[in-house]
This record gives C-alpha cells, sequence and structure tokens, in this order.
C-alpha cells in the first residue's frame, strides 16, 4: 500500500463536473492529516489539458484512449481498476454520482478495499479514515470506522465545497497505458440531451415545489393554483417524475436541476439527500411536512408541520 | 431471454426510525418493512420486457421479515419464479450481491436487473457490486431498456436530464433508477391467491467471504429541525403567517 489518496475524476463533454473539485477539496485535507499524496485519476480521449485545473493534486494519473472518449462502465471499470492495482492507494476517492457508482463497486471487489456509500463526512483520525454515511433518505447518519489501512469512498455531492478543490496549476502529468479494450460488451451510442419547451425552473424567483406528501396526481392542480397566485413554477422530488406525475423538466435534485430561487416552498418533500443537492442554496426556504422530523427541516429557514393539502389551499386563498 | 430480479425490503421511511440499545443499528423491533421502490421499478421494468417480446422472469430475495409476502406479490404481479436465499441475517451490500452472485451463477441468466441503490447500502449498490461477483458487465443509473438484435439498448441517466444510450451484449447486470412506467398495482386478493398456487424456492446462500472491512461505530439521527424557524398554529394560521413572511420579505407583493 502506499500513501497516496486518489481522486477518480469525472468530466463530460469536456467539463468536469463538480465533485471532482469537492473530492479534490476534501482529498487535500486528508491527504495533509495523513501525510500523504493527493492523486488525481483523469481518463479520457485528449483530456490531458485538463489536468491545469487539477492544480491541487500533486500528479495527475492520465489514461488517454479513443474508446475512453465518452464514459463507458466497462472501458472506465477496466481503466480504473488497472490504475488503482498498479499503485494500491490508501484512500480512493469517487462521487456517489451516474458515473461514480459504475466504478467505486468495481475497486472495491477487484482490488479487496472495503467501500463506503452516501458518504457526507470523512476525517482522518491517527494513520486511519472515519467516515459518516447518510442513510435512510438522510434520516439516520451511520458513522464507520475502517478496520485496515485502505478504503474505497462514494461521496454526495453537495457535501464538501467546490471551490477548496479548484485550483489551477500545473501537477505532474503521467502516462498510464490504457488496458486492452477488444471484446467489450457495452458500447456507448449517443448523449441525448435534455428535451425543452417546457419552463426553465432554474430561472425562476420563485418555486412550488412538491413531493410525495402531495398523495396523488389529482392534487398537482393545487400546487399549479398557489404558483399562478405567486408568480412562481412547479417544480418538484424525484418520486413524482418516476411515478410520471410531472415531467422530467420539473425535477429538482441531484438527478435533476439545481435552483437557485428567491423563495422555495418545499412542499410534501422529505429532503432526502438527492434533493437537497439541488435546492439547498435557494435564498428563503420554507418547508411544509407532516413528518416533524424530516430532514428538510435542517435545511429550510422556516418550518410547518402539517398536512400539505391542508396547508397548499390555505396559502392559495391568502393571496 | 432470462430475467433475474433481485429484490430486497427497506424500511418504510414513513415511520419513525429508532436506534438500538447498541447504538449501532436501527431498532429493528419498531420497523415496518416494504419493497425498496428501485427494486419495484427493476421489476416493474422486466416485466414490461417480458410483456414486449417474451421473457422468463425470475425474482429473488435473501430471507427475512415478510419476504415471503414480497415474493408472492412479485409473482402476483407477473414474475414467472420466486427464489428465497436462506442462511443469511441482515448481510451488508457486499455479503447480500456475493450470495446473490452464487444462486443465479446456477441459473440461465440473460439479464440480471435491480433497483440503482437502496436507503441502507452502508457498504455500496448490489447491482454493480452482484456485476462484479457474477464477472460480467453493467451498466448502472438506467431508466429504460429495450431488446434489440441479440442485446439490449439502454439509456442511462446523468444529471439535469442529460441521458446516455449503450449498447451491451447479454448477459448485463442493469442498475434500475426508473422504469418507463409507475410500477404496476396488484391487489391483496390477488396476492393471497398467489400464496395458494405459486412455489416459493428456497436456495443456500452459499459461501460469502466478502471483505466489508469497516465497523459501525455509531448511528445518530441529523439535528432535526435544527435550521428551521417552526411556525405553529392551526393550517390557517400557518398560512397567514407564510404569505406575511414572504411579503415581509419582498418576494411577492
Amino acid at each position: 500500500m502506499s500513501n497516496q489518496i486518489f481522486v477518480i475524476a469525472e468530466h463530460i463533454q469536456g467539463k468536469f463536473d463538480d465533485i471532482t473539485f469537492e473530492l479534490l477539496g476534501k482529498g487535500k485535507e486528508i491527504a495533509s492529516q495523513l501525510g500523504g499524496e493527493l492523486v488525481v485519476v483523469l481518463a479520457g480521449h485528449n483530456v490531458k489539458a485538463l489536468a491545469s485545473q487539477l492544480g491541487a493534486a500533486s500528479k495527475v494519473i492520465c489514461v488517454e484512449s479513443p474508446q475512453l472518449e465518452n464514459f463507458s462502465p466497462e472501458a472506465y471499470v477496466k481503466t480504473v481498476n488497472a490504475v488503482v492495482a498498479a499503485n494500491k492507494p490508501k484512500l480512493v476517492m469517487t462521487g456517489y454520482t451516474s458515473i461514480g457508482m459504475e466504478l467505486s463497486p468495481g475497486i472495491s471487489v477487484a482490488n479487496n478495499m472495503p467501500l463506503l456509500s452516501f458518504v457526507s463526512e470523512l476525517s482522518a483520525n491517527g494513520g486511519s479514515i472515519i467516515a459518516v454515511s447518510q442513510l435512510y433518505g438522510g434520516k439516520m447518519n451511520v458513522e464507520s470506522q475502517l478496520d485496515g489501512d485502505t478504503l474505497v469512498v462514494s461521496v454526495l455531492g453537495g457535501m464538501f465545497k467546490a471551490d477548496a478543490g479548484k485550483v489551477d496549476g500545473s501537477p505532474t502529468v503521467e502516462d498510464f497505458a490504457a488496458p486492452d479494450f477488444s471484446n467489450l460488451s457495452v458500447t456507448f451510442k449517443k448523449l441525448i440531451q435534455p428535451e425543452g419547451g417546457d419552463v426553465d425552473i432554474t430561472t425562476q424567483d420563485i418555486l412550488v415545489s412538491v413531493g410525495r406528501g402531495i398523495q396523488s396526481d389529482e392534487n398537482i392542480p393545487l400546487a399549479n393554483d398557489l404558483a399562478a397566485k405567486l408568480g412562481g413554477a412547479v417544480s418538484c422530488s424525484r418520486p413524482l417524475v418516476d411515478s410520471k406525475w410531472m415531467p422530467k423538466t420539473r425535477q429538482v435534485g441531484k438527478s435533476g436541476l439545481k435552483v437557485k430561487p428567491k423563495l422555495y416552498l418545499a412542499l410534501g418533500i422529505s429532503g432526502a439527500p438527492e434533493h437537497i443537492e439541488g435546492m439547498k442554496d435557494a435564498g428563503l426556504i420554507i418547508a411544509v411536512n407532516s413528518d416533524p422530523k424530516a430532514p428538510i427541516f435542517d435545511y429550510a429557514h422556516y418550518g410547518v408541520v402539517g398536512d400539505v393539502l391542508d396547508i397548499i389551499p390555505a396559502l392559495t386563498s391568502k393571496l | 431471454m432470462n430475467i433475474i430480479v433481485p429484490i430486497k425490503q427497506v424500511p418504510d421511511l414513513v415511520e419513525e426510525l429508532e436506534i438500538d440499545s447498541s447504538g449501532k443499528d436501527l431498532d429493528r423491533s419498531s420497523l415496518k418493512m416494504k419493497l425498496s421502490e428501485f427494486d419495484d421499478h427493476a421489476l416493474e421494468e422486466a416485466l414490461i420486457l417480458k410483456d414486449e417480446g417474451g421473457a422468463t422472469v425470475t425474482a429473488i430475495a435473501i430471507d427475512g421479515e415478510d419476504v415471503d409476502k414480497m415474493l408472492f406479490t412479485a409473482a402476483a404481479k407477473g414474475a414467472d419464479k420466486i427464489i428465497k436465499i436462506t442462511g443469511l441475517e441482515n448481510p451488508s451490500a457486499h455479503q447480500a450481491a456475493q450470495a446473490m452472485a452464487n444462486v443465479i451463477k446456477g441459473m440461465p441468466h440473460d439479464l440480471v436487473m435491480t433497483g440503482v441503490q437502496a436507503v441502507d447500502d452502508r457498504d455500496g449498490q448490489i447491482a454493480v457490486l452482484l456485476a462484479h461477483y457474477l464477472g460480467i458487465p453493467h451498466v448502472s443509473v438506467v431508466t429504460s431498456v429495450k431488446v434489440e438484435g441479440g442485446g439490449v439498448t439502454v439509456s442511462k441517466e446523468y444529471g439535469a436530464g442529460l441521458l446516455a444510450e449503450f449498447e451491451a451484449k447479454l448477459p448485463l447486470v442493469v442498475g434500475v433508477q426508473a422504469a418507463r412506467q409507475s410500477p404496476r398495482y396488484v391487489p391483496v386478493a390477488k396476492v393471497r391467491q398467489v400464496m395458494k398456487s405459486a412455489t416459493l424456492d428456497e436456495v443456500a446462500a452459499g459461501e460469502t467471504n466478502a471483505n466489508v472491512g469497516s465497523t459501525v461505530n455509531r448511528f445518530f439521527k441529523p439535528e432535526s429541525g435544527a435550521g428551521a424557524e417552526m411556525i405553529e398554529g392551526s393550517a390557517e394560521e400557518q398560512a397567514a403567517k407564510v404569505i406575511q413572511l414572504i411579503k415581509d420579505k419582498g418576494i411577492v407583493k
């Protein structure tokens, strides 16, 4: 085992995802606590120029191949596992993201390293590492201690400050030969851009955002009425999109859109980490939920315990 | 086409979660369990594929409280076979994935479809772990699976509505984020009927020596309501205070 802290970089269409900088900022802290070296694994095609944005790290291990031009789970798993096996880092940091979720289990199984998921806090204690996972939809924190020396973490987005990792510089760039990509069975075909045409919730000053507490798609007009009176738009949490009650273009959260309105009314939204990531920077957050212990109240400025089916019409009638 | 759908129960988060006396686990006696919503979507997408072109769908689950009923419900929705894996109690994600792989290896499998995540995944998500224990490729965070030629076309979701499309040969493990349609509903009467007619097979978990490699120090609740100033009163009074508040802040006139 080396004393390296690895960050697996994520990029789509030539641009790093914020999670990469969030991991770098935290990784730098852990590396200094452990006296280790912060190293980025950067896989792609013609990506070496991007290394200048990774100045928080002292080294970038760069793997380039035309077959890594677009993210593809199988080719990237082979690549990352080969780099990890050759270097034996102490800690590998990945995002709890669409890309990171494809990579962390393979690193764990192939290299016999423990894996911790939904990670929201990370610290070094002596030589060991302590991680907190946000489980049960953000309703319970679980602190874990390493048994051995090595660890893979899958870190929730928005937990660590991206600014701390956004440092330009000229880290040492080390080339690593791409593994054998013959006989791959998963092939990237194309990116499909989100459909436009609907309301752009990222530009609204006021969002009336509904969650599972709305109970039925028949109650969505209640939210529409309130939004119309307020001069805002209706947005929602993930389960309403999965149930096909609302279009994808209205979804706030990690897998939806990040929003920053002046007013965010969270109505019947419990506040799972997936959702919080998309709205926690709103100017004024007012949450209504029937569960007084809902995690959304940790992030809201004002809270109302009650049934949204009573509160929404009451709000509308007062405007 | 043989589709295996690993499913599991998770605590229903509508209920209050309590920590047990050890401080290192939930108080499981007070939990109400339900099918993990992402596994429900995985089952739905598998049943859509069966409806579209024919497939044998097998739902499998690790034994636990109310697991029989969950599996019979899957059968009532349209699963052709249901299998319970015995000999593990509250396994980690790594152990569960390894036990699933032990069982699936002995069965014909073209597609393995399970939920992208579960709310209690401390040591990783089963979908991709399972792919590695099976030694077959995976695509996760998937919102549609279509059978084409000898393989499948899958859509994987990134943030902000961006999708990527992949073609994959079989076998493949798919981590399902959402099915193309909302999971189907099955009346309790039909589940009861299926409980009488369907066969629930039991298989032993086999060797599970996965390295979890970490120990739980403690469970603790996030400080509830720490951030929010609470607005009290009847629904009418609360609504009036909220409207006054946003008017005072100049957000609406």
